[in-house]
């Protein structure tokens, strides 16, 4: 480090460091990966607006009570909330430094969310193959943009998981991989977050409509 | 080394600040079940008229997504000085501008050009 000496007034000497002081690896990660989550939901927010605005436009097409099946949505949201709620576990395994309870319980979100993805696609196909393809009306374009937008967010997390769990098996639960699991864990939940408006404004309020 | 010491007790301290609970976390879960399950009745028995349903469903997510924002995200002010919550609220109005610019913009656009026999049929 530099410590360089300015003059205020004669005889007054003034310390100040030059060099930035040093930052511990990954002591920025975290606010680094929240603003990404910011900017995620602001994407988010527009695919929000966009079915908003055109949400309505059937097209002489399939409305969403003809399409939505709500007993399905609900067991998709359990498994979202479920799989929210065993990352929370895997996250506290982590803590105790608990690694076998901690990949056990990776793999039981894992599982929750692929049951989840799995449905959503079965859903997807049903529509499509009733004719509700996202070409059909502008409602369906916003609604597979919206929705596919989050099925393919909790795909991506799944890979993530994936690759994690591997990491954690090969290196262990060394400080690296415990910042990536801080990560994935906001990621998740976050997810979860937008699930809330979707199973909301799109299923529920689509019924009422 | 002093701040290698320093360097490991940050890491740690913010990888366990997000970790929370147990009670935490199964607060959250309960609450969240029970916010998730009311609208859903809601919806599936029809037992309010549409505006109350409506009504009460979006109230139920916003309650929903601060439960969530608390004890799964664990927000709180104190984090990284405070610069998360800043990022939060700077979204929050983005999304909100965004949000209620483009449905009022665009609800007044389809009220005010819509082709005359068309006007019937606007939502």
């Amino acid at each position: 480090m530099t410590v360089a000496m300015g003059t205020l007034k004669a005889g007054e000497p003034v310390f100040y460091v030059v060099d930035e002081h040093e930052h511990p690896e990954g002591s920025s990660t975290m606010l680094g990966f929240w603003i990404y989550l910011m900017s995620d939901c602001l994407i988010f927010a527009i695919l929000f607006a966009v079915y908003g605005v055109l949400g309505a436009k059937y097209a002489a097409g399939p409305a969403p009570k003809d399409l939505f099946d709500l007993s399905l949505v609900a067991v998709n949201t359990a498994f979202l909330l479920l799989s929210s709620l065993t990352y929370g576990f895997a996250m506290l395994s982590m803590q105790q430094n608990r690694l076998k309870a901690m990949q056990a319980w990776l793999v039981v979100t894992g599982l929750f969310g692929l049951a989840f993805l799995g449905i959503e696609l079965t859903e997807f196909a049903h529509m499509i193959h009733e004719g509700a393809t996202p070409q059909r009306s502008a409602f369906l374009s916003s609604f597979f943009t919206l929705v596919g937008t989050h099925g393919l967010h909790v795909t991506f997390g799944l890979i993530w998981l994936v690759t994690l769990m591997v990491q954690v098996k090969r290196f262990g639960l060394i400080e690296a991989n415990r910042r990536r699991l801080v990560c994935l864990s906001m990621f998740w939940h976050f997810l979860d977050v937008i699930w809330i408006g979707v199973f909301t404004f799109v299923y529920l309020m689509g019924m009422l409509r | 080394m002093s701040s290698d010491v320093h360097a490991h007790a940050h890491a740690h301290d913010s990888a366990d600040a997000h970790a929370g609970t147990r009670s935490g976390q199964l607060i959250g879960f309960g609450a969240s079940v029970v916010l998730t399950a009311i609208p859903f009745l809601l919806v599936m028995t029809g037992s309010l008229d549409k505006q109350a349903t409506a009504l009460i469903i979006m109230a139920f997510a916003a309650v929903q997504v601060v439960v969530h924002m608390v004890f799964f995200l664990h927000m709180n002010t104190k984090a990284e000085g405070g610069w998360t919550m800043m990022a939060l609220i700077f979204t929050i109005i983005m999304v909100v501008i965004a949000l209620s610019g483009s449905l009022w913009v665009m609800h007044h656009l389809t009220t005010n050009m819509m082709p005359v026999h068309e006007m019937g049929q606007t939502p």
